[in-house]
């Protein structure tokens, strides 16, 4: 049996949404090099709508498939479906992670939600009013 | 292409081995402790492999003991000096931060059990110091367990200095030569060994057959109870085959070793200058004073595991001590024992090198090793922090 499922390993080998926004509404970050991953998230957003995303990540294969896997869950998404977005969403869509493997999914979605509340501060939006 | 670069993990079985073993499975099935013929025919074999083992390590045949592995071997060898030496009175045990699990793990346990331990520092080019081995050996100390060379770094210890601190203060000196057997020569008398732990499978014998040596003198323990077969120290029925596959590996693969070390050690160096033009990159541990094959570089700013998902597509195999690869929190303890902070520790590389690579190989390895570190570099918030001055460089 394979370490990863043919999902996981496409997004691995080929990442969706990678890169940075220069001009980004919102930036979110998770996790340290110390304990070997770093995720960031970079959002462009018109409207209350997520018309642009990419993603930067130091991790395992997994961490890198979960970041590319949530950037396609949220992209041309509103704000506030984006905000329900959960790890096991990302890990059902990957066709399932290793458990000791599904804390990348977690990174994913708290790498998400701070961009998401990032861009919430910076325009003095209430936070209830993105969804939580 | 396919290139097999994790020869510190397993060996490919050698063809010779096999066949041995075959022969010993479909045609000397007999137990060894048995009277008639075919169970006399099989300790023959049983004989004739101890004698083939003791003469590539310089030891007697008397002194060779099979066992399922490396790490029972260790577990015995140091387990049994342990309780010999509280009978005693002498509770002090001393080895290095950086030895195989196999042995960290059975100190943790007798320290658990009352006996206090003292773990060497390696140091940055993962090579102890005999002088700091020397100042910690105490009246209590009953032995000393220092692993021949590394199994991640491949450094290769002063073995034959802590073996004669070791004589000079009265103290058992074992060593774990898993990866050192058949790699490097070693003589046992020569360099005044007591109790050598050793692991078919790294050396192209089968999995599930290791080798102690107990010099004669040095009493021995038994860590399994049953019957009398190894002279009492080891009991169940011996694995005939697995040990006579053993024998006929290592003796091929020491043979093998004799006229290739030149030539792997060339590839090996020909990889280290490869690798190091990676910007910010480092070679891990001394770099002369290790196994032949062995490569071990840091890479800064990438995680270790995607590194190794990308050669595997690219048909390397090879191992990193990065968390996510050693199902842990923390990086290899071998990294960390050496001086590698954990950002640094998680980009780690371990190629290991057979006996017949070829500088087609090596340098197919160099080129795509720097492919996929640009590859992963390229968006990694680690990296970009780095390149613009938000974090700095430690390598």
């Amino acid at each position: 049996m394979a370490l990863y499922s043919e999902k996981v390993m496409d997004h691995f080998r080929n990442p969706r949404n990678v890169g940075v926004i220069e001009d980004a509404d919102g930036i979110g970050e998770v996790g340290n090099a110390k304990c070997g991953d770093i995720m960031r998230m970079y959002l462009k957003i018109e409207n209350d709508i997520i018309t642009d995303v990419k993603f930067e990540t130091f991790g395992c294969g997994s961490a890198i498939a979960s970041s590319s896997m949530a950037t396609e869950l949220i992209k041309g998404k509103p704000v506030s479906e984006a905000m329900k977005l959960t790890n096991k969403a990302v890990a059902e869509a990957l066709d399932g992670l290793p458990a000791y493997k599904m804390h990348c999914s977690v990174l994913a979605e708290e790498a998400i939600r701070n961009a998401l509340l990032d861009y919430a501060e910076k325009n003095n939006l209430p936070i209830d009013t993105v969804g939580m | 292409m396919n290139v097999y670069a994790d020869n510190a993990a397993t060996t490919r079985m050698s063809d010779t081995a096999i066949e041995v073993m075959l022969r010993c499975m479909k045609e000397e099935y007999g137990n060894p402790s048995s009277l008639y013929t075919i169970g006399q025919r099989a300790k023959e074999i049983l004989e004739e492999a101890r004698q083939t083992v003791a003469a590539e390590i310089g030891a007697e045949p008397g002194e060779i003991y099979f066992t399922s592995g490396g790490s029972e071997a260790d577990n015995q060898a140091i387990r049994s000096a342990a309780l010999l030496g509280k009978r005693k009175g002498k509770t002090h045990l001393i080895s290095t931060a950086f030895e195989h699990h196999a042995v960290l793990h059975t100190l943790r346990k007798l320290e658990k059990e009352g006996f206090r331990v003292t773990l060497l520092d390696v140091h940055e080019d993962g090579l102890v110091r005999p002088e700091e081995l020397e100042a910690a050996i105490g009246d209590d100390t009953c032995l000393v367990t220092v692993m021949y060379a590394n199994n991640e770094i491949g450094t290769i210890q002063p073995v034959d200095e802590i073996a004669k601190i070791c004589a000079a203060h009265g103290v058992l000196f074992h060593t774990d030569a898993v990866q050192a057997v058949a790699h490097v020569p070693i003589d046992v008398k020569k360099s005044g060994i007591d109790m050598l732990s050793a692991s078919a499978h790294k050396f192209h014998g089968p999995k599930g057959t290791g080798i102690l040596y107990v010099r004669r003198g040095v009493q021995l323990l038994n860590l399994i109870e049953g019957g009398g077969q190894e002279k009492g120290k080891r009991a169940g029925t011996e694995n005939v085959a697995g040990i006579a596959g053993t024998a006929a590996a290592l003796k091929e693969t020491a043979e093998a070793m004799r006229e290739k070390t030149e030539h792997i050690t060339a590839m090996r160096d020909r990889l280290i200058e490869g690798l190091s033009k990676i910007p910010h990159s480092a070679l891990n541990g001394d770099a002369k004073k290790r196994l032949p094959g062995n490569v071990n570089f840091c890479f800064e700013g990438i995680e270790g595991e995607s590194l190794l998902l990308h050669l595997d597509d690219r048909g390397i195999s090879a191992s990193s001590g990065s968390a996510c690869t050693s199902g842990s929190l923390d990086p290899s303890h071998v990294l960390l024992a050496i001086g590698r902070v954990h950002d640094v520790a998680h980009g780690s590389l371990r190629l290991t090198l057979g006996e017949d690579i070829t500088e087609e190989e090596v340098d197919y390895l160099i080129e795509n090793v720097a492919q996929v570190v640009e590859h992963l570099r390229g968006f990694s918030p680690v990296w970009r922090d780095l390149v613009q001055g938000k974090r700095e460089f430690i390598l």
